[in-house]
């Protein structure tokens, strides 16, 4: 980097401790290490994310000091066991727990590996290098190439053209290294006539880190993806993660997330329907507390005639949070009789809560059937006052409507396990929401008393 | 203040309320006793549906003087929920749509909040569903979501059998019902005074819903006051005769209606209820 440039830009934005050195001492096969050099060697050129340009208007990029984060060169040698209860996930066709970007433990059943599945780091992957990019051209920004220059061992799901698991496969993604730069990676691939269940749960200890994972998921001909991400990371977490499904031919993705952890959790899903028939149904719901900020930016991106997405993102704000939602459906020439919808609502729950909805069509052809929707209102009146008609009381009822509002996104979950631990994540925090409704309610009748003394 | 000495009795007294900065309600006066059945029947914006959201505390309606007292309760006292809990039960004209939320999970967090077992409140709940002949998959459906007029209305029958309230406001409960849910529902409101000792006010433009449900007394309203008060045969005097004769009689000097558009709710529209007023 010229010395030049480096003044020029603004404080933070210098990558100092990401080096060629740690990103050529990670491990892998020979085809990762050159993907890792070049895009190391491309990185001072690659466009600085500005909070001026659309896809980062909102953002807390500008907050991103990256000296203060480190990329690791090797897993921390530790004798804690990462321990997570799965048990409610019953019978699983593998899991695999990824922790601050390395492999740590894989399990496969047995039915799994008889049928030809493979879990497991990339570089024991067969043709792991042809995952690499499957389901994106190129990164999408900054972040995209961090983790493609220091992703140090990403995870490949394999499931064969026609093999059809009923079991999930679950991906523990743990983030437990303090002032750390976190680069975890899921390569899916879904094949054709392929079904299966991957289940992401992104957890961390209370650090102060920068977690970047990578998603990438390829859905092969009339192949039947269904996706979950929980994002349960600790409150000091800075995330900016990126989710790239492409499906083909008579395919079908089914993705669900759950975003409710992070100081700032970014999440960008990118839905490519390149074949005939491909269908893409996105939901998504988030919960902000305190001063979190919860971004998510989406892409409907219709490449092949008779394609179908259904997005749905739903999102409750309470305290300082803030959120943000940009969606663009985008229809290419190609693309006719597409069918697109999509739908973001959010409920403020507190006066200084605040959230962004911006849906964005680009239609390049006629015969389609689109349509975006979104609100951003505080709990509807309405319908408080027709419970609390009832005898429901006011918390009560206002909890009920709130549960009610993220049920039809719960209702697209693809394990009842997830949908319970939305629930309870949910739960949760309207727990906290009733604790502090009900200190406040106690503060001012405190101050009353004083004043009137 | 023993238990003995309190008068059983919803009482009204020079009830005044405004809508925004019109006035709506010009002091109505009504008492209903238990098991009693009241109708309330007016032109339209005389105030009927004003007065049914005021007793229940809907946000956008303000009083401005008078009193209701529930059981010697002072109802204006009290939050929404309180007054539910205190035995006020009002069916909506247009029952709220609440994705997500099923009737059944609104019983039961009633039933919590008035320090009641949830236990047993399915079988209630169906029990209630076959008493008025409706299917009991509706108890577990989200509340009124992709309902039907005459199925929300009978949603609202089965709360009201279910929360056990001891006065019942009916605001235009016969709007959108068939005949044979109209009987269903009438027969149930009945059953519910004679066996619970139920007050009942019951806000009707239609003298149809009478013919099952036997008022004790007729009050008409107009212009934000009761202008007469009658037997049932008021009722049928109004049907066959309109709103005008009855209240010239009454000595009313009875303006436009204001027109009033209330907060929250929607006026059915040309259409929607196929025994509207034909005053109106």
């Amino acid at each position: 980097m010229r010395e030049a440039d480096r003044l020029d830009r603004p404080r933070g934005t210098a990558l100092n401790a990401f080096s060629a050195d740690v990103s050529a001492g990670l491990p892998g096969p020979d085809w990762l290490a050159t993907i890792r050099r070049s895009t190391l060697d491309g990185l001072d050129a690659v466009e600085r994310p500005d909070a001026d340009e659309e896809v980062w208007r909102y953002s807390r990029v500008g907050e991103i000091d990256f000296d203060r984060y480190t990329p690791l060169k090797r897993q921390r040698a530790s004798d804690t066991v990462v321990q997570r209860d799965l048990s409610a996930y019953g019978e699983m066709a593998a899991v695999v727990v990824v922790r601050n970007g390395w492999v740590v433990e894989t399990t496969c059943s047995s039915d799994a590996v008889d049928a030809g599945v493979y879990v497991g780091p990339v570089g024991d992957a067969p043709d792991g290098e042809s995952l690499f990019g499957a389901a994106m051209d190129a990164p999408v920004d900054l972040f995209g190439h961090l983790n493609r220059g220091f992703g140090p061992e990403p995870v490949a799901v394999v499931v064969p053209d026609g093999v059809r698991l009923e079991a999930p496969i679950v991906v523990v993604v743990l983030t437990d290294a303090d002032g750390a730069a976190v680069f975890p990676r899921v390569l899916v691939r879904c094949g054709d006539d392929a079904s299966a269940t991957v289940v992401e749960l992104h957890t961390s200890t209370d650090v102060d880190s920068l977690v970047i994972p990578v998603l990438e998921a390829t859905v092969g001909r009339s192949g039947h993806l269904r996706h979950a991400l929980v994002q349960e990371l600790g409150p000091r977490v800075f995330q900016l993660g990126h989710q790239a499904f492409r499906v083909g031919q008579s395919g079908r993705i089914d993705a669900f997330a759950a975003a409710l952890g992070g100081d700032y959790a970014r999440t960008r899903t990118d839905c490519r329907l390149v074949g005939r028939g491909a269908e893409g149904r996105l939901a998504t719901a988030y919960f902000g507390e305190d001063d979190q900020t919860l971004d998510f930016r989406t892409f409907q991106d219709h490449a092949a005639p008779d394609t179908r997405s259904e997005l749905l993102f739903k999102g409750a704000l309470d305290g300082a949070s803030r959120s943000i939602y940009t969606g663009l459906i985008r229809v290419r020439p190609e693309a006719v009789r597409t069918v697109a919808n999509q739908t973001n609502r959010n409920v403020k729950l507190s006066p200084e809560a605040w959230a962004e909805s911006v849906p964005n069509l680009e239609i390049e052809t006629d015969d389609v059937v689109c349509s975006h929707a979104s609100t951003v209102s505080p709990v509807d009146e309405d319908q408080r006052f027709f419970l609390e008609s009832r005898g429901v009381p006011t918390v009560a009822a206002e909890r009920l409507l709130l549960e009610g509002f993220f049920e039809d996104v719960a209702a697209t979950s693809p394990h009842p396990a997830v949908a319970e631990t939305l629930r309870e994540a949910l739960a949760d925090r309207l727990d906290r929401r009733d604790a502090l409704s009900s200190d406040a309610g106690s503060s001012d009748a405190g101050s009353e008393t004083e004043v009137t003394a | 203040m023993s238990a003995s000495t309190v008068e059983r009795v919803l009482r009204i007294e020079g009830l005044t309320a405004r809508v925004g900065e019109t006035d709506i309600l010009h002091g109505v006066d009504l008492e209903v006793r238990p098991g009693e059945v009241h109708a309330v029947m007016g032109p339209n914006g005389s105030g009927k549906s004003t007065l049914s959201h005021v007793l229940m505390g809907r946000p956008g309606y303000e009083v401005t003087g008078g009193s209701v007292t529930l059981d010697g309760v002072d109802l204006l006292a009290l939050p929404t929920w309180q007054r539910a809990r205190a035995g006020l039960f009002l069916a909506l004209q247009h029952p709220t749509e609440v994705p997500g939320v099923s009737l059944e999970s609104v019983v039961s967090e009633a039933a919590r909040a008035a320090g009641r077992s949830t236990e047993g409140i399915r079988d209630l709940l169906v029990a209630e569903a076959n008493r008025i002949g409706f299917d009991e998959r509706f108890v577990s459906r989200p509340m009124n979501v992709d309902l039907s007029g005459g199925e929300k209305k009978r949603n609202e029958m089965l709360m009201m059998g279910s929360l056990e309230p001891k006065y019942a406001v009916l605001d235009e409960i016969d709007s959108g019902l068939d005949v044979d849910a109209l009987a269903a529902v009438s027969r149930r409101v009945q059953e519910a005074t004679e066996e619970d000792g139920l007050g009942v006010l019951a806000i009707t433009h239609f003298s149809r819903l009478l013919e099952v449900l036997e008022p004790d007394q007729v009050h008409v309203l107009a212009a934000g006051r009761i202008q007469a008060v009658g037997g049932p045969e008021l009722a049928e005097r109004l049907e066959a005769e309109g709103y005008a004769g009855v209240l010239a009689e009454a000595g009313a000097s009875v303006g436009l209606p204001t027109g009033v558009s209330h907060p929250g709710t929607h006026e059915a529209g040309f259409g929607e209820d196929p025994f509207a007023d034909p005053l109106a």
